[in-house]
């Protein structure tokens, strides 16, 4: 089965819900090929921004693109492109087959030759066999995998994915969104991808699009957001980050002497100069111990969770969050503790300076 | 997309077309469905098409088959897309609006009103629209449609728009234009010149607003009736409410059949109530003799008059206002009343303190409804009226016999419809939001606690009590029709039903009976109006729940409203409006299935809301995004999810339209005769005997229609096992 690989471009798109403007100013630009996640806490519009390109709602203002056509005003029925629903929404009173044949009869396929593509899907997604049998009758990983072939079937220019995992549990979550990934990279075609899970986006993604309050707050590889936060609201949202204040110290070239209670790191500047600056501070960037050089610190809580220890250590930066998987035993409140840096959990945050 | 487009423009162009050149344009006596003005077409005049009445002399045509050249041209000179799309809307709405005014001002014998003869000189009168008319009026709805849709309004769906068009264009033609009517022809003198002569006489008319009985005389209609109305929805409310607590809070062991009452006011035709009440109080009434010949009391005609229509009406709705009720004293939260408990509270202070109150808005809202039903009853006033009648009866005094006076029935109605939407407008705006009723996904354990011991035995026996009185009057519509002469001669006998049903054989059937013939009239009318009804109600009720589009929030509420019109004024407007050119049907079957199918439309689109609110929003989506357009998801997708909507829709409408009888009144005709009009014929006649017989043989239709029905739900299984399937109880449709 060949995909093909359709381009999505937003241009200035608006979308307001009467009063409310859900959307402000939206563009964005999606390779052909590529898988792109919309990530970002629930009400930041990344839903909406999928159902407009789905069709099923309409921007207020501005154009949206796929395969180099404007389908703006295109009803979903004629856009070349199928969704997974966060809920799966396969029709209750449809075999397995029926369900996934459905799309391909509604372009006028003949129902002999659209089964055979069905049934050719569902082997695709490891449901061989299973054609007769009801949604209902499906476990909640095996519903999932329907509503993918259902929407892969038709071979879409762009498959949308809205929320696929979070009607499955933990365990599940994670083989299914390794066997979508695998799909995706096999199969070629471009993917949009909406999810609350800052995880799942970086286990799945080619590029993440943050978005906040209808915005794009940051779009880039999943190690530049991680590594590379633009704003606080970065840093925060992936990978919870410690925000806290630092001095820049020098700079020289792209390198930029950073002072952190009383310790100094070199990080890569950022386009920063000398003063204060905001740093993202991740749980892993130290190495909590009993001795030597660094930030002194003292164990405000700990929590023991078996391949790691929690800390919340207060000091200079104020209370932090921090994490040990190195030491055995879990230290006590209210012991001292110095906080020894590595610089591969810190970054600059270039915003508010 | 273009192909698209223009695919359905060239079919309606089409039928605009056809609709213009090779069909009738006027309605025509003999009949469109005869087929007999094929041959002579273009020869007779009164079946000549559109195109060629322009030709001779129509002028008020030639806009008509301009617009649709106009529309043609566009299709054919322009490229499909926005710029299109509005010239086509525009010229679908100039067209409808063509139509209207010229309909309007060119009667039956020239100019309708004197001011446009003054101005344009004379004009050849024309008849009513026939076919051609109608399909070119739907070819320029469609047109604005169509056009909506090329602009990208709605997101394109040309299904979506015109569905919305047609039924607004359908309710605007059955449900407003007939009410407009009616309160034009009140200022209208007999040869159409404008007269407020009619309504000021009426309208200060003291028959109607007369407070004497305050002072000891006669009060006037509209007091009475509010008085009644007022009294029937207290009893009702309080007894619906004692039914409720004693199915719902009481250990009483036969609380499980006393939910079979809620299933009569379905089955029973609304005058049956009032015939049987005669049979067992009237004057001659089996309980009447028992207790003169006790007591030697003369008791005379007490039952004829309010208190009669009162107690026909306290059984007719009672078992409503239960129905209602159930809801409402289940929907309170048992935690609530736990928690009370748990706050040093006993039972008696809980339902005093917590369960009364939280039930108030839905008591409110009984009563609201059992005040509306009592308002529009026309049954059981009818038949137990005597010379003091209600609104709705008096309306029809007023058309009908001796009288003939629409202005007094225009502005009667007036008054009846003023209380009602009241009433509707109380229960929508100011009940809105005030209900406690817990309806949350979650779980709420607990049970509701029984009712204190001193409330139970009161609440028991007045069930009880009522519920006997009840069977006792039903009894009496089994047994009556095998009595001979009511209260004279109690011989048993199967005269009546061979009288009404009797069959010969000669050769063929022959139906001897003389109800067969008005049976078979309701039988086939509702047989055709009840898939309408259906279609159109749940048509509705999907644009409803799942389109968003301008003016959706006013649409469903001026439906609603619609169902809030008392059966009278429907039917006096019917009349007023449809008799006359520009739409004439009245005599014909057409304007009862039209006034079943907007009159119980509303219910249809209440229970496709409710079916519809459960059936996931993503599936429709899904089917968008597999590339099937919404003609398809709904056939596909949404019809086989609410197959039990559908069926419910169905055979509600069916025996809604059996049972009918304040708006049918006024429509049937010799050739169109419905059995409950035939009946309250029966009725007047005295024929006692044979109504009451007629009257169970309905009744037992429609228990075999509505148990075949419940077999049929309840044998289907959608969902697994466990889940619990979505078929609403029919009887919560008439919860209304």
């Amino acid at each position: 089965m060949t995909q093909k690989r359709g381009a999505v471009e937003f241009r200035a798109v608006r979308k307001n819900f009467g009063a409310f403007t859900a959307i402000p100013d939206l563009s964005l630009a999606i390779e052909p090929g590529e898988l792109v996640t919309l990530l970002g806490p629930s009400g930041c519009g990344k839903t909406t921004t999928l159902r407009m390109l789905a069709g099923l709602e309409s921007p207020s203002d501005g154009q949206i693109l796929i395969g180099g056509q404007d389908v703006t005003r295109l009803p979903a029925d004629r856009r070349d492109v199928s969704m997974v629903f966060q809920s799966y929404a396969l029709f209750p009173h449809m075999t397995v087959g029926q369900n996934v044949a459905y799309g391909l009869e509604s372009g006028g396929m003949k129902p002999g030759p659209a089964r055979e593509r069905a049934t050719e899907t569902l082997d695709l997604v490891g449901l061989a066999g299973l054609e007769k049998r009801l949604p209902a009758e499906l476990s909640g990983g095996q519903q999932q995998r329907v509503a993918v072939a259902r929407a892969l079937v038709l071979e879409p220019q762009v498959l949308l994915l809205d929320e696929p995992l979070s009607n499955l549990d933990a365990r599940l979550r994670r083989r299914v969104r390794t066997e979508i990934r695998e799909l995706q990279q096999r199969l070629g075609f471009t993917a949009v991808y909406v999810t609350h899970d800052q995880e799942e986006a970086l286990a799945v993604s080619d590029r993440i699009v943050v978005m906040k309050e209808g915005r794009v707050a940051q779009m880039g590889s999943p190690r530049e957001l991680y590594e590379s936060p633009a704003s606080e609201f970065i840093a925060d949202f992936i990978g919870e980050a410690n925000v806290v204040d630092g001095q820049v110290v020098s700079v020289e070239g792209d390198v930029a002497q950073v002072e952190l209670g009383g310790a100094t790191v070199a990080l890569p500047a950022r386009g920063l100069q000398p003063g204060p600056a905001r740093v993202s501070f991740r749980a892993n960037a130290v190495r909590v111990t009993t001795g030597g050089q660094g930030i002194a610190g003292t164990i405000a809580t700990s929590a023991y969770l078996g391949d790691h220890v929690e800390y919340e250590i207060d000091g200079p930066l104020g209370r932090i969050f921090v994490v040990d998987d190195e030491s055995e035993t879990p230290l006590r409140p209210g012991s001292a503790v110095v906080l020894e840096l590595r610089p591969r959990g810190l970054a600059l945050i270039p915003e508010g300076t | 997309m273009t192909s698209k487009d223009n695919r359905r423009l060239d079919l309606i162009l089409a039928a605009g077309l056809i609709a213009l050149v090779a069909l009738p344009w006027y309605r025509f006596n003999g009949g469109f469905f005869g087929l007999e003005w094929l041959g002579e077409l273009y020869s007779a005049a009164k079946v000549r098409p559109g195109a060629v009445q322009a030709l001779t002399g129509r002028w008020q045509l030639w806009p008509v088959i301009a617009l649709i050249a106009v529309a043609a041209g566009l299709r054919f000179m322009r490229p499909a897309g926005p710029p299109r799309g509005k010239a086509l809307a525009w010229v679908g709405a100039i067209g409808i609006a063509w139509m209207l005014a010229e309909g309007l001002s060119v009667g039956l014998r020239g100019w309708n009103w004197g001011l446009l003869e003054a101005t344009f000189g004379d004009v050849a009168g024309q008849p009513a629209f026939g076919a051609g008319a109608v399909i070119v009026g739907v070819v320029f709805a469609l047109l604005i449609a169509f056009g909506a849709a090329e602009r990208g309004a709605l997101k394109g769906d040309a299904f979506v728009l015109a569905s919305i068009t047609l039924l607004v264009l359908l309710v605007a033609v059955f449900v407003f234009y007939p009410l407009v009517s009616m309160f034009t022809g009140a200022f209208q003198n007999f040869d159409g010149s404008f007269t407020s002569e009619g309504v000021r006489n009426n309208i200060v008319d003291p028959k109607i607003w007369s407070l004497a009985c305050l002072a000891g005389g006669n009060c006037g209609i509209a007091w009475r009736t509010f008085f009644l109305a007022i009294c029937t929805a207290t009893g009702t409310t309080l007894l619906g409410l004692v039914f409720a607590l004693v199915a719902t809070r009481t250990g009483f062991r036969f609380k499980k059949s006393l939910r079979l009452l809620t299933v009569l006011p379905i089955i029973t035709p609304p005058f049956v109530v009032g015939l049987a009440l005669t049979m067992l109080l009237g004057r001659s009434g089996s309980l009447t003799q028992v207790i003169e010949s006790a007591t030697g009391w003369e008791l005379g005609r007490w039952l004829y008059g309010l208190t009669g229509i009162w107690i026909a009406q306290m059984l007719s709705f009672t078992p409503i206002s239960f129905l209602v009720l159930i809801g409402v004293v289940e929907g309170i939260s048992p935690s609530m009343e736990e928690a009370s408990q748990t706050l040093r509270s006993d039972r008696w202070r809980t339902f005093r303190k917590v369960s009364l109150p939280l039930m108030a808005p839905g008591l409110a809202n009984a009563f609201l409804i059992g005040f509306i039903e009592s308002m529009a009853d026309f049954g059981n006033p009818l038949v137990l009226g005597g010379s003091g009648g209600v609104l709705s009866t008096e309306i029809f005094f007023a058309v009908v016999g001796a009288q003939n006076d629409p202005a007094r029935a225009a502005v009667l109605a007036s008054v009846l419809l003023v209380f009602t939407l009241s009433a509707f407008l109380a229960q929508r705006l100011w009940l809105a939001g005030k209900n406690y009723s817990t309806v949350t996904g979650k779980g709420d354990g607990g049970r509701h606690i029984a009712l204190p011991r001193r409330v139970a035995w009161p609440v028991i026996s007045v069930a009880v009590a009522w519920a006997a009185f009840t069977i006792t009057v039903y009894g009496m519509i089994v047994f009556g029709g095998f009595v001979k002469v009511w209260g004279l001669d109690h011989s048993l006998t199967f005269d009546h039903y061979i009288r009404a049903f009797g069959v010969a054989w000669d050769g063929g059937i022959r139906w001897t009976g003389v109800a067969w013939d008005s049976f078979w009239t309701t039988m086939e009318i509702a047989l055709i109006a009840a898939p309408l009804t259906a279609a159109v109600g749940l048509l509705t009720a999907w644009l409803i729940v799942r389109q968003r589009f301008p003016g959706r929030s006013v649409f469903e509420f001026a439906l609603m409203m619609s169902f809030a019109i008392p059966g009278t004024v429907i039917g006096i407007s019917y009349i007023m409006a449809f008799n006359l050119p520009p739409l004439q049907m009245t005599g014909t079957a057409v304007i009862l299935i039209a006034c079943f199918v907007f009159r119980n439309m509303p219910v249809g689109v209440r229970g496709g809301v409710a079916a519809m609110a459960q059936l996931d929003g993503s599936l429709d989506e899904a089917s968008l995004t597999l590339g099937a357009g919404s003609a398809r998801t709904m056939r596909k997708v949404i019809l086989p999810l609410m197959r039990p909507a559908i069926l419910a829709a169905l055979v509600y409408s069916f025996v809604r339209a059996i049972t009918s009888i304040s708006a049918v009144i006024f429509l049937v005709s010799a050739k169109y005769n419905m059995a409950t009009a035939y009946i309250v014929g029966l009725v007047e006649n005295g024929e006692y005997g044979i109504a009451i017989a007629y009257s169970s043989v309905l009744i037992l239709v429609m228990i075999t229609v509505i148990g075949g029905f419940q077999l049929l739900v309840g044998e289907r299984r959608l969902r697994r096992p466990g889940d619990t399937s979505a078929a609403p109880p029919l009887a919560k449709d008439a919860a209304t």
